[in-house]
Parts: C-alpha cells; structure tokens; sequence
C-alpha cells in the first residue's frame, strides 16, 4: 500500500511538469515580448520591466525560468502581479469559494443524479425512466453557458425565484442555481451511469443468491445491488470534483462569483501570466492527486482490485 | 479535466434495457447476420435515428448552402431597425446593429459546423495515429505517449482552449478569417486528442491479443497488413460513434470559445457570439439570445442522439 | 393443445390438478413462456414432479430444456420479465406458493428451500467477505447479535469441510478456489436448515475431481438432514450415485421419469436412450462418440405432435400429429412416447 501509493506519486511528477510547463510556455515565451499589452494601454515602467526580468529570470531560456518558477513554488512563493498582489493571497481569497462552489455542484449531483439513476435503474422503460433519458440527453447536450443563462434569465430574472447573481458571502442558498448549472452536465452522466450500473447488477447472479436467501427486498437493494452498483458511481463523483474546479470559468462568470475561475479569466485577458501559471498549477495538482484519489478510492470498495 | 460535456458523453454505457434473456434454444431458422447488418436493421426501427438525422441533414444543407434558407444579408445591416420586432421580412426580428437575426442564424450554421467537423477529423486522426502505435508497439513507445497524452489531459479544457487562444488569438492580433477558424480548430485538437488515443488504444490492446490476429501473425502477416486489414475495421465503429458524439461536443465548445470572446470574432456570424452580443438585451430582446440558443441546442443535441442511436446499434450486449 | 392431459393422467407422484397431496413440494402442470422482442418462447409446457423428505429427484436434461427455469420458478427468482408463470401450481406443504403474498414466500425461501447455484463465483456477492454472507441470514432472518452471527456462520463452514474455517471467514469469494466456493455456497444454502435443497448444476463448473467431491458432500448432507434434494443437471453420470428417482425434461415437458436403476436398466423414451448411448464408455474406446441427431427445437416454434419427433429414430406419422401425454407405464415409472409400452416391454 505505502509503496504503491509512493511509485503513483512518483509518476505524477512528469505529468505535473508538463502540464504546468506547457502552460508557462505559453503565457510567458510565446507571444515575444513578455510585457506587451501588459500594463494597459502603456508600456511598461523600465523600472518594473528590470525588476520582472530579474525575479522571472525572463532573459534566459524558458527552461530556466520555469525551473526558477518551480524552485519559488516550493517554497510557497507565488510570485506577484504587475500591481505587487502575492498571487498566493489571490488564489487563498478565491479559492475557497471555489471549492464551495464545486462541494454544492458534487452534492446537487450525488443526491439528484443518483436519486435519478437508481430509480429509472430500478423501474426501467417506464414514464420516469424515459423522462429521466431524455432530459439527461439535453443535459449532456447543453453547454454549461447555455444551462447557466437559461436558468439565470428564468429563475433569476422572469420569476424572481433567486437572486440572478450570487453575493460576496456565498450563502449556500444563492449557491444552489450555480452548482446545478456547474454540474449538470455531470448530473445527467451520473445519473446514466448509476442506471445503466443498477439495470446490469439487477440481474446479477449475486442478487439472485441474495432474493434466494430470502432476504427482505429493502436488504436485497439496499444492501447487495447498491454496494456493488455505487463502485463505478463514486469513482465517477470523485474524479468530478477535480475537474469541476477547472470547469468553473464560465459559471463563475455567469453568477458573479469571485473564484478561481474568474480570476483565472481575468488574469489571461489582462495577460498576467505568474497568475495564469499559479492557477493552473493549483489546478493542474488538485485534478491529479483527486484521480489518485479514485484509485484507491476504488480499490477500497471493490476487494477484487488490489493494489501492485 | 477535460471539458465534461466532451469526455463525459463519449462514456456513457448502455443507455437501453436489456431485456431480451438468454433465449431458450437456439434459434436455427434464422440466417446468420453480420455485426454491421444487424446495427443497421436495428437502426432502421429507431425513431431517435431517423429525427436525429433528418436534422443533420438539414443543418448540413444549411452550412453548404445558407442562401436557399434565408434571402436576408446576414452581415450588414441597417441601424434604423435596431431591436426591431419580428416580421414577415425577418422572421426573428433584428438585432441591436439592425441585421436579420433569421438570416444569421442560418449563416451560423457554417462556421459552427465547419470547425466542429474538422476538429474531430483532425482530432480522430492525431488521437487514433497515436492510439494504434501506443497499443500496437506498446514498450517504452507506449510509456511516452501515453505520458504525453496525460499531460495534455491534465490541462482543463476550458482553461486550456482560453490560453491557447488568447496567446495566439489576443486581442492585438490581427489574424485573417480562416486563420481564427485554424486557431480555434487546432485548440480543440490539441485539447480533445488524448481521449480518442486512449480509446482507441485500449481498443488496439484487447483485439491485439485476439486469437485471429495471433493466427494472421502466424500465418505471416505483416504489421502493415495487421493494422490495416484486421485491427482498424474492428476500432472502427466505437470510433465512428465517439466522432459523431464529438461534433457535438466541439459545436457546443466552439459556441463557448466564442462567447467568451476567445474563439471566432465578428465579423465571422457565429451562433456563440450572437449569444454573447445579446445577452446584455435579454430583457427588452430576448429572440437575441434565444434563437441561435435553440439553433445550438439543436446542433449539438442531433449529434449526440444520432451517435446514441448508433452505438446502441453496434452494441451487441444491448440486443 | 393436448398436453393438458398430462396433468390429468395421473403419473407417478403427481397429485392430480386441485387438491393437495401432503407431498413436502410439487410442482404440478407448471407452465411457464418468455416473452421477448422476438416472440413467445414456451419455455415449460406443462411440467409435473414433486420431492418428499429424505429423498434426491435428479432432473436430466439439455441446456433450454426448461430445468433450471422451472427451479427459478419454485425459488420466486425467475425474471419477469420477460419471464411469465401461465399456469399451473407450486405446492410446498401443501400451501400454493405461486398464490402466497411475497412476503410469506420470502419466508419460505432460504428456511423451506434453499438453492444451490452453478457458478459460485457469480452467486456470491464478490464485495463481501464470505464470513458476512453467511453470517447475514443468521443476523437478518434468526436476529441474532454479530458474535453469535459470526460463530453460526464459522460452524457452517466446518460442516462443508473448509479447512481452518475461522480463518476463511474474512476472505472474500475471489480468494476461494472454485471447490471451497461451491462449499461455502453450499454452507450458505444450508444455514437456515432447508427442507428442501435445490442444486442447480452445483459441479458443471468444477474440475472432475473436485466434482466428486462437492456430489459427495452433498449427498452426506441430504442424508444427515433428511432433506429433499431436487438436482439440476445434465450429466448423467453425475446422477446415478446420487439420485432416488430421475425425471428427464425435454422441450419443457417432463419425457420419463423413473427410478434411477430403471431408467438406466431400461429407459421408456427414445430420448432417454438417446441420452444414455452418448455416455463415452470405456470398453468402445477408439470408436466413435454416438450422438443424438439434431437439436433441441425452437422454443418459439416447437413442432406439432411430439417435440422429440424430428429427431427420434423411431419416429411415425402419429408422432407429428398428437402429443404423447406422460403416462404410467409400469410401477413408479412414467413416459411420455406413444410407444413407451413397447420399449418398456421390449427384451
């Protein structure tokens, strides 16, 4: 276990720095001139040009700048933006929401996606399990932008249900609206999945053995076909959470919510390239260490997976 | 980290019940069928093939030729209509710069679909190159690519296509039409090629070790002549069905790249971005966003049942 | 169809078709069909026999001859759909089960009748030790408390002869060799102390020799607990040992039944002796394996007259007319030919 989590460690490591320097490569290296466009309108002090130079080593090859970026990082620095921010304090203020964000997006899916899914897994080809399909497919189908101003427009703006954009306390109840939208198109897939998983393991042998026990029908589901059907299921949840994070640009920008993905975009169009790079790497190591995750995630819950 | 709606769909399983048990004795009356026969007399009875169709159909026959759907001037209009009501002239009304909406959503149907058919072509083609050498050489080959693959795979897909884009499509830049187009096209690519490769890699692996292409290699078959003549037919279909659910996907990520500014730019007519130029009239025009929305649902979502509707068909397990 | 008057002829056992015949189980003109996409398959047509206490039926027949499909419909298991129950009567004790509330079967299953399956492997759920499998009936059904649970389940799997039983209790089913399984199976099964122990194909998974070793077992158990014991199969070399009485199936009918010594001695049905030439015999070695011609018929279009007519070598026009009906044709031995008088009879 303890060596087997250590050498998927170890392999992580290459897929971080090529994930991470593909991105430093092309905010830093390839559009030429470093500082074009990236104080307004002017050009930049010389003043602060001499300094980023320094700090960034940006007068040497990429590889070593990304190699001095990586040793700061380390040790916890960040680096700052043309306006002397610690991008560390950008990424630790938004964070946070974030995280919340994508925590409400995984809970909206868990409980309606699975709730969806088994039932029609359950009942299939009745009035709720075509229902269910149909409106899965359109989630699936729909791009998130569509989803969010679909449901901002209605909820928010023709019927007044909820407030159109979400306040600066990111009060659970606001967040309700935007993580559906982030995670619809998870909902649908998650509620196919746990269909498709109950209807097979429905038929399952094991079920049979467990009906043939004489086991109440409420211990045969409840226990038996759950407890095999969910594997797939939380694996999927899991895996989710780290790309929800990545996801959150468009919602974020839809609902006025002050997290990483907002000012991931903002920093790319006001071309702060130590912001861009910090995010990403924040990014890029929680989306990796949530598939690690899974892994062993899996391998709890299924005894038939054994780690090597 | 890839874009949900592209990576998700492709892996959805099974969508319909599978009812038919195992029949009691064999059924001998019955002449033997092939796997592709049998997919298409199954597809032939499913209604959702037949919509899902006739709507690509359509929207194909929209970008090809856009003038036979809509006589309106798609570009240039006439600010003396701006925001005017819907009419027997445009069907949809007008928009803030006082074009046809009607005829703009028709001429979106191009770009949209041009972008989406040749990122997944492209996409297909890089991914599947890679799947079939990773699998068919495996060793350190394999270790590589499939390293490399990761990487592109860590990167999330929104995330990536923006700084892309951005990098080589900022806001100074001054490139041509089609340049934007290739921009957007290889973005897409560069982002969407390792999910095909590890499809189709897995899908090399286990015909690999099947026992007919053990027996062509047997006989003297070369490695050329595996590839193309036993393992490609048989990666064939799940890729065919993965594409046709992929332009759907790439149709929907184009119209985000765009409405998030990053993707095609005016004067390009694009669905995204008369989405984006009109969601600040939502309340006094809402036809602004709405009709090219139901265009760009409608787009995405006929893909998408059409490779349902195929795969179901070519799933065996599901008959 | 003129089957109906299988149940009303009277083979051997059968109770007639209303009243209850103080047999432990019986299962009277049992029909059952499939209905899928591509048509109606008429999976058991009329199936009769029963089991009493301290006995072993051993019921013989092709794969899609309707065996198992007729033990899932005693269990409650069978799948509906696209499985439908048509007609006929389950009786245990007397009592209808095919007309008892889900709740008063579930009852009897796993206490009244318990079921053995072919392959362990799938039969057990593989997410959970082997311990907790067993242990949960004792916990669900008997409400015992997790220790007590536990020591009832480590008992069970001595008595199958699972070595160092203690220590197996944690292990999960893929951690089993495919012999221990089928004990642990069988252990599960038995925990409730069943009357009746249905085993559907309990070795076909097996290694010959572990094969003789689960028959073994089993046959110790039914005796030590006096059960009734329904075996599924279709080896008859698996069944001569074991068995009291034989009833072979064919196209979802019930084509002979008979003592075991008599239907080897003297089977009553062409099909029967069909089966019986096909067992490799050692004294025929290097000549060539004897087979029954053709195959099983369609079920969604079984042929008129007898179903066994196109491929029984002593077929007549009778038997592509009228359906033999299962008649009794000697002291406890029923078939269903026109011409079973004269096979009986034959020197």
């Amino acid at each position: 276990m303890g060596r087997y989590l250590l050498r998927r460690l170890l392999q992580l490591v290459p897929v971080f720095i090529g994930s991470t320097f593909l991105i430093y490569w092309l905010v830093w290296s390839v559009p030429g001139d470093p500082f074009a466009g990236k104080c307004g309108e002017r050009r930049c002090p010389d003043q602060y040009v001499a300094y980023m130079t320094e700090k960034y080593h940006l007068d040497q090859n990429v590889f070593v700048q990304y190699g001095n970026y990586m040793k700061n990082l380390l040790q916890g620095d960040f680096g700052q933006t043309f306006s002397q921010r610690d991008i560390g304090d950008i990424i630790a203020t938004a964070y946070p929401n974030t995280l919340k964000l994508a925590l409400v997006a995984l809970a909206i899916e868990a409980v309606i996606g699975l709730g969806a899914g088994i039932l029609t897994g359950l009942r299939r080809n009745g009035f709720l399990d075509n229902l269910v399909l149909v409106s899965t497919l359109f989630l699936l189908a729909l791009p998130v932008f569509v989803v969010g101003f679909v449901l901002q427009w209605l909820l928010g703006v023709q019927w007044g249900i909820v407030k159109p954009t979400v306040s600066s306390e990111m009060r659970f109840s606001e967040l309700i609206v935007p993580g559906f939208v982030l995670g619809s198109a998870s909902v649908a897939y998650i509620a196919r999945v746990a269909r498709t998983s109950i209807a097979e393991n429905r038929r399952a042998d094991y079920v049979r053995t467990a009906i043939a026990k004489g086991l109440p029908m409420r211990r045969v589901v409840g226990v038996h076909l759950l407890r095999n059907s969910l594997i797939p299921v939380v694996t999927l949840l899991g895996t989710d959470l780290g790309a929800l994070m990545g996801g959150a640009i468009v919602t974020e920008g839809i609902f006025g919510i002050n997290g990483i993905g907002r000012e991931v975009y903002r920093a790319i169009v006001t071309k702060e390239s130590a912001t861009v790079v910090g995010i990403v790497v924040v990014l890029v190591v929680v989306y990796l260490l949530m598939n690690l995750l899974v892994d062993l995630l899996y391998a709890a819950l299924d005894p038939r997976i054994r780690y090597e | 980290m890839s874009d949900p709606s592209t990576a998700s769909i492709v892996s959805t399983p099974a969508a319909q019940p599978t009812d038919t048990p195992a029949a009691p004795g064999p059924q001998s009356n019955e002449k033997p069928r092939g796997l592709l026969g049998d997919a298409w007399r199954d597809l032939r009875r499913k209604p959702l093939f037949w919509i899902s169709a006739t709507i690509i159909v359509i929207f194909l026959l929209m970008a090809a030729f856009p003038s036979l759907f809509a006589p309106g001037d798609p570009v240039n209009g006439a600010l003396s209509r701006s925001l005017n009501k819907a009419s027997g002239d445009a069907w949809f009304g007008y928009d803030l710069q006082g074009r046809d909406v009607y005829a703009r959503v028709i001429y979106g149907a191009r770009a949209s679909i041009v972008v989406a058919v040749l990122s997944v072509v492209g996409t297909l083609l890089v991914g599947g190159a890679m799947g079939i050498i990773s699998g068919y050489l495996g060793g350190w080959v394999d270790t590589i690519l499939s390293r490399v693959a990761d990487v592109f795979f860590g990167v999330p897909f929104v995330l990536g296509a923006i700084v892309i884009l951005t990098t080589f499509n900022g806001s100074g830049s001054s490139n041509s039409k089609a340049e934007i187009m290739g921009l957007v096209i290889i973005s897409l690519i560069v982002l969407s090629w390792p999910v095909v490769m590890r499809l189709m890699r897995s899908s090399v692996l286990a015909t690999k070790e099947a026992d007919y292409i053990v027996a062509a290699r047997a006989l003297g078959a070369g490695s050329g002549r595996i590839i193309l003549k036993h393992l490609l037919p048989n990666c064939l279909a799940p890729l065919l069905v993965y594409g046709t659910i992929m332009v759907g996907s790439f149709i929907g990520a184009e119209a985000t790249l765009s409405f998030l500014g990053v993707g095609l730019k005016s004067p390009v007519v694009s669905w995204g971005i008369m989405i984006s130029e009109g969601k600040d009239f939502i309340r006094v025009a809402p036809g602004l966003v709405f009709f090219p929305a139901a265009f760009l649902v409608a787009a995405v979502l006929s893909f998408v049942m059409l490779g349902e509707a195929v795969r179901e068909a070519l799933d065996p397990k599901l008959r | 169809m003129s089957d109906i008057l299988v149940s009303e002829q009277s083979a051997p056992g059968s109770g007639g078709s209303g009243r209850p015949s103080g047999r432990l189980l019986e299962v009277d003109d049992l029909r059952v069909e499939f209905r899928t996409r591509d048509g109606v398959a008429k999976v058991i047509n009329g199936v009769t026999y029963h089991v009493d206490a301290g006995e072993t039926l051993a019921v013989l027949g092709e794969s899609g001859s309707g065996k198992s499909v007729t033990a899932q419909t005693i269990m409650g298991i069978l799948d509906t759909p696209p499985g439908f129950v048509t007609g006929g009567h389950v009786r245990f004790h007397g009592k209808d089960m095919l007309r008892m509330s889900a709740e008063e079967r579930r009852r009897i299953r796993g206490e009244g009748i318990a079921m053995i399956f072919q392959d362990a492997l799938s039969a057990l759920n593989p997410v959970f030790t082997v311990g907790f499998q067993i242990a949960e009936q004792f916990r669900v059904r008997r409400g015992l408390g997790r220790a007590e649970a536990k020591k009832r389940a480590i008992e069970m799997l001595d008595q199958v002869k699972i070595p160092n039983a203690k220590g197996r209790f944690n292990n999960y089913p893929h951690q089993f060799s495919g012999g221990m399984r089928q004990r642990a199976m069988i252990a599960m099964s038995l925990a409730l102390d069943p009357e009746v122990l249905i085993a559907d194909e309990p070795t076909t998974a097996l290694d010959v020799t572990v094969q003789a070793q689960i028959m073994d077992l089993l046959a110790e158990l039914q005796r030590e607990r006096q059960m009734g014991m329904i075996l599924i199969t279709h080896d008859l070399g698996v069944v001569a040992d074991v068995a009291d009485r034989i009833a072979v199936m064919y196209a979802g009918r019930i084509v002979e039944e008979a003592d075991v010594y008599d239907l080897y001695a003297k089977p009553a049905h062409p099909y029967t002796m069909g089966l019986i030439d096909s067992i490799p015999r050692l004294d025929e070695k290097g000549q060539q394996l004897r087979t029954i011609k053709g195959l099983p018929p369609n079920l969604m279009n079984i042929p008129p007259g007898c179903p066994f007519n196109p491929r029984c070598p002593m077929a007549q026009p009778v038997c592509r007319e009228k359906v033999p009906p299962l008649l009794q044709v000697g002291p406890a031995r029923a078939s269903a030919c026109h011409f079973a008088e004269e096979l009986v009879n034959r020197v």
